[in-house]
């Protein structure tokens, strides 16, 4: 009897160490579409208590939109928003969030303050906004280095840069209305189903959302609204700041530098970004991450760097994010360590007699 | 090591922007880095080979000012050899043409890097092509995943410093070129001292953030260094 029951212990535990928690998933390598659909759902199976898979829109080739919602169960929530593949070829966006997923689970079991942000906080991650885009660029090795979506365009050529179709100073800065260019911000405001999508679901939760970051690549840039030369955030000083600090985390993992500033002092003006568009909606901290390289590979970085690459982005996002949960939420603890030391240095100065 | 370069940049009237584009430039910021790139694209036509191509590392001041012949501007850049990750630091002047198309002119003035020698890797490699029998060919450096097979980095390196003869002469200040990719390369039967090569490269261009084909016919021997015959664009494919 005893040993039938030894014998029963030991099933169930070798039947739990293959459902729980561990996805076999290669995340140095770059997938395909069906296999990072396939990840979604095992994420989903191995985590139920913190993974939810939500659907929000469709792509124009009818293919579907959705993020991973991360989070202990909980109302009222913050949140924070990150997307990946808004552009088809910057193929280490997407390896990024995937890696960001896994890395948060993990770490929200061995970190204490990482499990407290899950219980503050949801995460909504996309792997990969433009869907179709993403697939395009896996079809054959000429369309590597496709940008927008799919939508046929009505020049007899395919495709708007969904980074120029959102509602934030739509068609001004940066676009070309020759549908065939790589920055044609299509036939209007939001036309795209793609940014549809993303506009109509953040735009619901907006209030709640603490920080926006779209992830792109290349050009080791943390970039700040406006995209507009003559337009300046509320918070900009507050953005640089933030930016600055994350761009030094970043360093610190691999000695990589990343510049921090507004696009159209670093890189180039724009409009009709969804940083800008959610900037606009009131969300605070919006940044656009362009990941490695620099420039000797661009687009197609080895997958050897996808490691590292993720690792420094995964630090410098992680910076950001955990300023954004402590202003929301520690703000009396914040300014109680502060009042001390100036109370105490108000005192010194009244007792000797100086005025501060 | 003290460089000295020199780009002569000229622009046409561009839009005015709200930050610095004449006078002083802030380093980090677009018009010094676009200069500081044609001033790159210069080194690697002036010095680069299979086994060396230079990167910028950093660009620490820059001044632009208009001139009369077009826009010049004085740099401060630190470049780096990807190969061997050295660093080489010195000044630029890049002066755009005013008037009509043109490449900018670029003066460099840089002690370690006009120390050049050819060096043993790059007389191997003209050996092994000089004498082969069958004419080496390869499609997609680096390939869909980034991977280049290790025989191929110095034909791919080749390509980003011909390339550079094309990047150079399309650079304005309203361009920041790099190589995204070498299309194709064939090597072509010759009786001259240099080796001949054919290739396809895929250019992009930050600004308008569009991929440009060129096709290239150029010449290479270790002593001559890049030497460019023939430079084609190819329209724009409309998918």
């Amino acid at each position: 009897m005893f040993l039938s029951l030894t014998l029963t212990l030991l099933v169930l535990c070798s039947g739990t160490a293959t459902s729980a928690n561990r996805v076999d998933y290669d995340y140095f390598k770059y997938h395909r579409m069906e296999e990072i659909t396939k990840w979604k759902s095992d994420m989903v199976a191995a985590h139920k208590d913190l993974v939810k898979l939500v659907e929000y829109g469709k792509t124009y080739e009818n293919r579907t939109i959705d993020l991973l919602k991360i989070g202990f169960k909980g109302q009222n929530k913050k949140i924070i928003w990150m997307d990946c593949g808004i552009h088809a070829r910057e193929w280490i966006a997407p390896a990024f969030c995937q890696y960001f997923v896994k890395t948060l689970l993990e770490s929200s079991k061995t970190d204490p303050k990482v499990e407290l942000m899950l219980r503050n906080m949801d995460f909504y991650v996309t792997p990969v906004l433009n869907v179709d885009g993403y697939m395009f660029t896996w079809t054959n090795e000429t369309n590597r280095l496709w940008r927008k979506n799919r939508t046929p365009g009505s020049c007899g050529c395919f495709g708007t840069d969904l980074n120029r179709n959102f509602y934030s100073n739509w068609g001004t800065k940066g676009v070309s209305f020759n549908c065939c260019s790589n920055t044609y911000p299509g036939q209007g405001p939001v036309s795209e189903p793609e940014a549809q999508a993303l506009t109509q679901f953040v735009g619901n939760i907006s209030d709640n959302v603490l920080a926006f970051l779209t992830i792109h690549s290349y050009g080791q840039l943390l970039l700040i609204p406006y995209g507009h030369p003559e337009v300046i955030a509320p918070n900009h000083d507050q953005l640089m700041e933030v930016g600055l600090a994350a761009a030094e985390a970043i360093e610190k993992v691999h000695g990589m530098k990343y510049k921090v500033g507004t696009s159209p002092t670093i890189l180039y003006p724009n409009s009709g970004s969804s940083r800008d568009w959610a900037r606009l909606q009131g969300i605070p901290y919006t940044f656009t991450f362009e990941l490695r390289d620099n420039g000797t590979h661009g687009f197609l970085l080895p997958q050897e760097q996808i490691q590292p690459a993720c690792e420094e982005a995964y630090s410098g996002a992680m910076t950001i994010i955990r300023h954004a949960h402590q202003e929301a939420f520690s703000r009396a603890p914040e300014t109680a360590a502060l009042w001390g030391p100036l109370l105490l240095m108000a005192m010194a100065q009244w007792s000797l007699g100086c005025s501060l | 090591m003290q460089c000295y370069l020199m780009i002569i940049v000229e622009t046409e009237g561009s839009e005015e922007e709200v930050m610095e584009t004449t006078g002083e430039l802030n380093p980090n910021h677009y018009p010094a880095q676009r200069a500081a790139n044609a001033a790159r694209h210069y080194v690697n036509t002036r010095y680069g080979s299979p086994y060396k191509v230079f990167m910028l590392h950093k660009v620490h001041s820059g001044n632009a000012e208009d001139v009369a012949n077009g826009r010049k501007y004085q740099l401060e850049i630190s470049f780096q050899e990807m190969l061997s990750n050295n660093t080489y630091k010195g000044s630029a002047e890049v002066l755009y043409p005013r008037e009509g198309p043109g490449s900018p002119e670029v003066k460099v003035s840089c002690a370690e890097l006009e120390a050049y020698h050819k060096t043993q890797e790059e007389e191997a490699l003209y050996q092994k092509l000089k004498t082969s029998v069958s004419m080496l060919s390869a499609q997609e450096l680096p390939d869909s995943h980034g991977r280049i097979e290790p025989d191929m980095e110095p034909l791919w390196s080749l390509g980003i410093v011909a390339s550079s003869f094309i990047m150079l002469k399309e650079s304005t200040e309203d361009t920041l070129y790099n190589m995204a990719q070498v299309g194709s390369v064939t090597q072509v039967f010759t009786e001259t001292v240099e080796l001949k090569f054919d290739y396809l490269v895929l250019l992009h261009d930050m600004v308008s953030q569009e991929i440009i084909r060129w096709k290239l016919q150029f010449g290479w021997s270790p002593l001559g260094g890049v030497k460019v015959q023939q430079m084609e664009k190819i329209p724009h494919r409309h998918t």
